[in-house]
């Protein structure tokens, strides 16, 4: 009845799983009990949960990638500390089976749940302002892919309380992962949750792709568009390019799983390498597909903090090009130590070296930019500049190990561990967290706290350093990664400056954490309203409507006349005349929260083999599919006169301000 | 796979009075596009495994061409038919456009039967999935294409129903449709590759 | 067989729909490309080698008939961007086979497992 799922699945013996679970259960109950007590449940349903304002979307996604922020942080500052007591005999706090679990969760869900989440919310708030448009494409859709992600970001969650996690890293190498060898629940818990996050994914590349290139306003050319416009379109081609191969990938290995199959296992044929091929061909774009929105961001940080247009915009728009095209073909270089011939190697190690080229030039940009620039030190300029020092240090190690040869050496080892976190702490991270302080006024319509927003970013900046430095020097000493104890005690010291690291960021955690709360706090102070919508004298469209936008974003769609058409129109004091109309828009549907409810359903179904719930969960996905599909009452027009009244209310502020 | 038939029709963002195209159709043609590589990814593993019999058969061995013409020529010919509903479809024929897609309906219908009989036939000769390497890919290649025709099925079946129920082709219908054609002679261009590359090549 | 009953008054999508004569003549040539290439194959009358090379050219050639008559693909600037992720999904489609199948056989040789 029940599949495998039997009362002993849930980790009662586990003290740290007992004590997590009445944190998670106690926080749940009081926000529960807040909604409750101040009767907003039916404003949460139907203006935010069931809601296909992209605005929201991205405000929900971005609320998603912090909370998995903090559960993967959680479990960095387990192993940090598990390796900082586990040497010389001593087995620290948690055992092997529990601390494999703990990294292989923590790459999970930092990749998928916080920085895809946080990227996509930032996609779904930025890219439809900066291009004129009045939503996405397919606002439907956008909402389905929010509660994709959401419900897999549960999934994995779940997966800490009933049962246990995936053991195998964050990739599930086989044939570790094959059911030979992980007879447990955790690697299924790790394909539904990936695969079904994938969908939403997937389904969020098609939209933004085809809203960039049919809904751009007027007069908007693809040589207009913002830098960040361009990434978001750059990182959407990789989605769509790159995800199929991860679905197909993890689909082979649950076929492996499920059905006794043998593309991956040892017997009967099957290719461990073909795994390694297959994933990888999705996970280096993965990684350009983070990390090239988080470009866009400091390309429109620099310019508007420098106040000068960006420097070299074409040359930035070609890298960002060549990029999206090389990262297809560098796979290799994630295993150059399979066994392929020199052939293989050399052509991937050279391809691996190209891809810096482009990336330099994007740095060269930002410099230039900043050259005799009137700049502004804001903290998201603080980000930005802490970025170029960061990732210019994790881009050169990382040519360092596209050289096969020293790669030999350097594989597995914490010198990699400490690389990768090098680009991706340093340039994704600190990149959405820069936007994030750069449009948070665009969408509430109060500043961050700037204080506090230096002491995370300084807090964030040297924990880094003190944190991953160490982790390069033993690497070089041949300390390798996911050790869960060691013998070695020269590696002792390196571990304890990485906890002093770790516990640093940490203070750069919650520095965050206060920010956000004293700004809310703050949010009428004179200083940190945003009565004009344009608080950092901003280049581009979204600097030029209300902070925050009316639902519809634009009375009057734009016209375009060049790169930085709302600068130069700003400074020439020009603006559009045109008559307002009534305005077209969607209508806010349960259906995505649907689809999203009954996919967790079949995912946690399949996960334990429970078949009829999994057929029901289907069956719930596909009548709620083919339901959405029959109705027609999915938009509704914003009538003149509400227009009218936003636009003159608007006019009023913006007359009050210039009056003080 | 599920998610085809859902996207709304002209999406807020559209100022009427600006006459954009609707990004319905295009959408959907990236979305195939994803699908595409989809199944590029599906044809290498094949390829990678094509040789791995481990003991067990050889592609030579089992398939039959005979049921495999008979089904490519089933499909070849659901894309003609289905091509005569969607212009029966913009000309207002209710009647052939119904008619057109009951019988893409029923040759696709016979065309998966025809696969799960090749299926039931294999596994049941001791030839399954579970058999070696090799078979892993044929079965979960060519399940993939069987899978994405049922989905398709489902689809004609969804698109008649609100056929009947409304007028003839209100632009929303009519786009749905557009979407479905691109989908079911998507299918097509993947069988030809899966004849080809993996039934035709493995008994050369 | 009416060209007039086809397409033109609801051409709201850039998107052509085709005739009834193109799709005849779309059929008629996926047929004797079909037929050619069992034909190829079952009557052993080319080397194996030869035999490839002549199947995957008719493959190819049939994509592009479906694609043109059935998907009603076309030169318009309508569909610009069409053509441009068709053609790049299918070169990501040879990057990913081609490339994997040349690392996997590199590998092999290269560790004599095969």
């Amino acid at each position: 009845m029940l599949g495998k799922l039997t009362f002993s699945a849930i980790p009662l013996d586990v003290p740290i799983l007992v004590g997590t679970f009445i944190g998670v259960a106690v926080v749940g109950a009081a926000v529960l009990g807040l909604v409750t007590y101040y009767g907003k449940w039916g404003y949460l349903w139907r203006e935010w949960l069931t809601s296909v304002d992209h605005k929201r979307l991205g405000v929900m996604y971005i609320i998603l990638a912090l909370v998995m922020l903090f559960r993967g942080f959680a479990d960095a500052v387990m192993m940090r500390t598990q390796l900082a007591l586990a040497y010389n005999g001593n087995p620290g706090y948690l055992p092997p089976h529990h601390y494999d679990q703990v990294f292989s969760a923590h790459g999970t869900i930092m990749i998928f749940f916080m920085a895809m989440a946080f990227m996509t919310g930032l996609f779904n708030i930025v890219v439809p302002l900066q291009i004129g448009a009045r939503d996405v494409a397919f606002p439907f859709l956008n909402s389905l892919s929010f509660w994709m992600t959401t419900i897999s970001a549960v999934l994995i969650n779940v997966s800490l309380f009933i049962g246990e996690f995936a053991q195998c890293g964050w990739l599930a190498y086989p044939p570790i992962s094959e059911l030979k060898f992980s007879p447990g629940v955790g690697i299924d818990y790790y394909i539904w949750a990936v695969q079904l996050s994938g969908v939403g994914t997937l389904l969020t590349g098609v939209n933004f792709f085809t809203t960039i290139i049919k809904m751009r306003a007027p007069g908007m050319d693809l040589m207009h568009m913002p830098i960040f416009t361009w990434t978001a379109l750059c990182a959407s081609v990789l989605i769509m390019a790159a995800f199929p191969v991860l679905t197909v990938t993890l689909g082979c290995l649950s076929m492996d799983r499920y059905f006794g199959m043998h593309f991956f296992t040892n017997e009967a044929g099957g290719s461990v390498m073909l795994y390694l091929n297959m994933i990888w061909c999705w996970g280096h774009p993965e990684v350009y597909i983070l990390v090239l929105p988080a470009f866009g961001v400091f390309s429109e940080v620099t310019s508007t903090f420098s106040g000068k247009p960006l420097f070299g915009y074409a040359t930035m728009v070609y890298a960002t090009l060549s990029i999206t095209v090389l990262s297809f073909i560098v796979w290799v270089h994630h295993f150059f130590t399979m066994g392929a011939g020199p052939n293989v190697n050399a052509f991937f190690g050279i391809m691996t070296m190209i891809i810096a080229v482009p990336t330099g030039v994007k740095i060269f940009n930002w410099l230039f930019t900043m050259y005799k620039g009137r700049i502004e030190f804001h903290s998201t300029m603080y980000w930005t500049i802490g970025f170029m020092i960061t990732f210019s240090i994790g881009g050169m190690t990382g040519v360092m190990m596209a050289m096969p040869a020293a790669d030999w050496v350097l594989h597995n080892s914490l010198f990699l561990i400490a690389h990768f976190h090098n680009v991706i702490i340093g340039g994704v991270y600190f990149g959405y967290v820069a936007g994030m302080n750069f449009w948070f006024p665009k969408v509430f319509g109060f500043k961050l706290n700037e204080a506090w927003g230096k002491r995370a970013f300084y807090c964030w900046f040297v924990g880094f350093y003190l944190a991953f430095v160490p982790l390069y020097i033993a690497g070089f000493e041949g300390m390798t990664r996911r050790l869960n104890h060691y013998d070695n005690p020269d590696w002792h010291v390196q571990m304890l400056i990485a906890e002093v690291g770790v516990l640093t960021i940490a203070c750069g955690v919650v520095c965050q954490l206060v920010q956000i709360y004293v700004s809310i706090r703050d949010r009428n102070l004179p200083q940190n309203i945003d009565y004009t919508g344009d608080p950092w004298n901003g280049r581009t469209l979204e600097w030029s409507i209300s902070s925050p936008p009316p639902a519809y974003n634009f009375a009057v769609l734009p016209d375009i006349h060049g790169i930085d058409s709302f600068h130069t129109e700003k400074e020439m004091g020009r603006g559009t005349h045109k008559p307002l109309t009534d305005i077209h828009m969607p209508r806010n549907t349960a259906a995505g929260f649907f689809v999203g409810a009954f996919s967790f359903v079949l995912g946690f179904a399949a996960v334990w083999h429970i078949w009829w719930m999994a057929a029901l969960g289907l069956i719930g996905v596909l009548l709620t599919v083919i339901l959405r599909s029959n109705d027609n009452d999915i938009d509704y027009y914003v009538p003149v006169s509400e227009v009218t009244r936003d636009v003159e209310a608007q006019s009023r502020k913006l007359m009050a301000q210039a009056a003080e | 796979m599920a998610h085809e038939a859902t996207m709304p029709p002209v999406a807020g963002g559209h100022d009427d009075h600006e006459h954009h195209e609707s990004p319905v159709v295009f959408g959907f043609w990236v979305y195939l596009m994803t699908d595409c590589i989809l199944f590029g990814t599906l044809f290498a593993a094949f390829a990678t495994l094509r040789h791995q019999y481990a003991g067990g058969p050889s592609g030579k061995e089992i398939f039959e061409l005979g049921g495999v013409a008979l089904e490519t020529a089933i499909l070849l010919l659901s894309s003609i038919t289905f091509g005569f509903g969607a212009l029966a479809a913009h000309a207002q024929k209710k009647g052939a456009f119904l008619g057109w897609l009951g019988i893409t309906f029923l040759l696709g219908l016979s065309f998966v039967g025809l696969e799960l009989r090749e299926f039931t036939h294999m596994i049941a000769e001791g030839n399954g999935p579970d058999r070696s390497a090799f078979l892993s890919a044929f079965f979960t290649l060519v399940a993939t294409h069987g899978l994405h025709v049922s989905t398709g099925l489902i689809w004609i079946l969804v698109v008649m129903v609100q056929s009947l129920g409304g007028g003839a082709g209100p632009p929303r219908v009519m786009s749905k449709l557009t979407c479905l054609s691109l989908f079911w002679h998507f299918l097509d261009i993947v069988w030809i590759c899966v004849f080809t590359f993996v039934y035709l090549l493995s008994v050369i | 067989m009416s060209h007039a009953s086809s397409s033109a008054g609801h051409d709201v999508h850039g998107e052509s729909h085709g005739s009834f004569g193109s799709y005849l003549v779309g059929f008629v040539i996926s047929v004797v490309l079909t037929a050619a290439a069992f034909a190829a194959v079952m009557m052993h009358a080319m080397s194996p080698g030869v035999t490839i090379g002549v199947i995957s050219a008719l493959a190819v050639v049939q994509i592009f008939v479906h694609v043109i008559y059935f998907l009603h693909m076309n030169g318009s600037s309508a569909q610009a961007w069409n053509r441009i992720c068709f053609f790049f999904a299918v070169g990501c489609c040879l990057i990913i086979v081609f490339g994997v199948l040349f690392v996997m056989h590199d590998t092999s040789m290269n560790m004599m497992s095969r």
